[in-house]
C-alpha cells in the first residue's frame, strides 16, 4: 500500500505551492490517475483523509480525475480506448497502438483561501 | 477563492532523484537493473543462480537488496562471492530512488563495476511507480503463480522491459500455461522481451545471464 507515500508527495506539493501563493487554507486538490498506473482511487481519498487530519490541510476536499488507457492508432490515426488489453484498433482492425494515455500521476490544482 | 494551476507529477521529486541517480551510474558507465516480483518468486534465487554465468562472461557486478527487514538475502548473495548491500525500508513496500541515491557511495566504493542489480522489495503493485534511476526494470513472475498475472498486476508489467518467467521444472506439476502466460504479458506490454528459466535445474539462466551480460557491456564507455 503506497497511497500513503503518493499522499506525502501530493501534500508537499501543496504545501510548497501555498506558500507561494500565499494561501492559508486548502479547499480543494485537483489530481489526474491513470488507469495503468498502480494506484487506487478510493484508497488515495482515503490515506488523504487521514493524513490532512490535525494539519494545516483539514478540510481540504480531493478531486480524483481517472483516465483511461488510452492509444492512437499507427495505421489509420483514430483514437482507440482500450478495454481488456484489445490493442487492436476497432476502425482499421491494426494491432500497432501507440498508447497515450492511462499512465498519468500528475497534480492539476488546487483551491484555498 | 480561486483555481491555481499546477501541472505537476505527483512523484516529481522521486523522478528528479532518479533521473540524477541514472546520470551519475551512467557517467560511471555502470549498467542498473530493477528486479521486481511477488514474493517468493525467485529475485534471490535468479541472482544466485546468473553468479558464476556473469563472472565467466567477466562481468563485475554488485547487488542491493531491498526488504522490510533483515539482511538474509544480502547475506546469500554475499556467500557467493558477490558484494551487497541491504537497505531495510521498514513498513515501506517498495525502495524508492532517495534510498538509491543513499547507497551509491557504497556502490561507487567498488572498482571497476559494471552492473548494479537492485532487488527490490518482494512485491507487484507499489515499486511499478518509482523509478528509481535503473536502465531496465526486470519482472519475475513463476510458474506457482498464476499465468493470468500480467492481466492482474498490469502496471508493473507495463513498466518492465525484460520478463523472466521462472521456476519453469515446476510447470508440469501446476495449471500455468506458460504459452497463455507470455500471450497475457505482451498483450499488457507487447514491447517485453521474456526468458524462461529454472534456477533450480539451471534451463534458460545461462541465455539470460549473457543476454544482462550483453546490455552491460553495451553501456559501457
Amino acid at each position: 500500500m503506497h497511497e500513503m507515500s503518493i499522499t506525502r508527495s501530493m501534500l508537499e506539493i501543496a504545501r510548497r505551492e501555498m506558500e507561494v501563493n500565499g494561501i492559508h487554507a486548502l479547499r480543494k486538490l485537483k489530481v489526474r490517475i491513470g488507469e495503468l498506473t498502480a494506484v487506487e482511487p478510493d484508497t488515495l481519498k482515503f490515506c488523504f483523509d487521514v493524513a490532512i487530519k490535525g494539519t494545516p490541510f483539514q478540510g481540504a476536499v480531493l478531486e480524483i480525475e481517472e483516465v483511461p488507457l488510452g492509444g492512437r492508432c499507427r495505421v489509420c490515426g483514430g483514437e482507440v480506448r482500450i478495454t481488456a488489453f484489445d490493442n487492436r484498433c476497432p476502425k482499421c482492425g491494426s494491432t500497432d497502438i501507440e498508447r497515450v494515455s492511462g499512465h498519468e500521476l500528475d497534480i492539476i490544482s488546487m483551491e484555498g483561501d | 477563492m480561486h483555481e491555481i494551476l499546477i501541472e505537476e507529477k505527483i512523484l516529481a521529486r522521486n523522478d528528479e532523484i532518479a533521473a540524477e541517480n541514472r546520470l551519475a551510474l551512467s557517467s560511471r558507465g555502470i549498467y542498473s537493473v530493477n528486479l521486481v516480483s511477488s514474493p517468493g518468486a525467485g529475485k534471490t534465487s535468479l541472482i544466485e543462480s546468473m553468479t558464476q554465468h556473469l563472472k565467466d562472461l567477466a562481468v563485475s557486478f554488485a547487488v542491493v537488496e531491498g526488504d522490510l527487514e533483515g539482511d538474509f538475502d544480502a547475506k546469500r548473495v554475499e556467500s557467493r562471492g558477490v558484494p551487497a548491500l541491504q537497505i531495510t525500508t521498514g513498513r515501506a513496500c517498495h525502495l524508492d530512488a532517495h534510498q538509491i541515491c543513499h547507497s551509491l557511495p557504497w556502490v561507487y566504493g567498488h572498482e571497476g563495476l559494471e552492473l548494479l542489480i537492485i532487488e527490490n522489495v518482494g512485491n507487484m503493485v507499489c515499486p511499478a511507480e518509482y523509478d528509481l534511476g535503473e536502465d531496465a526494470m526486470i519482472t519475475i513472475m513463476s510458474t506457482a503463480e498464476g499465468d493470468d498475472k500480467p492481466l492482474k498486476y498490469p502496471a508493473i508489467f507495463s513498466a518492465s522491459e525484460l520478463l523472466v518467467i521462472n521456476k519453469t521444472d515446476l510447470a508440469p506439476y501446476t495449471d500455468f500455461d506458460i504459452k497463455k502466460a507470455r500471450e497475457n504479458a505482451l498483450k499488457v506490454n507487447p514491447y517485453l522481451k521474456i526468458f524462461e528459466t529454472s534456477c533450480r535445474t539451471g534451463d534458460g539462466i545461462k541465455e539470460f545471464a549473457g543476454y544482462l551480460a550483453a546490455l552491460t557491456k553495451s553501456k559501457m564507455k
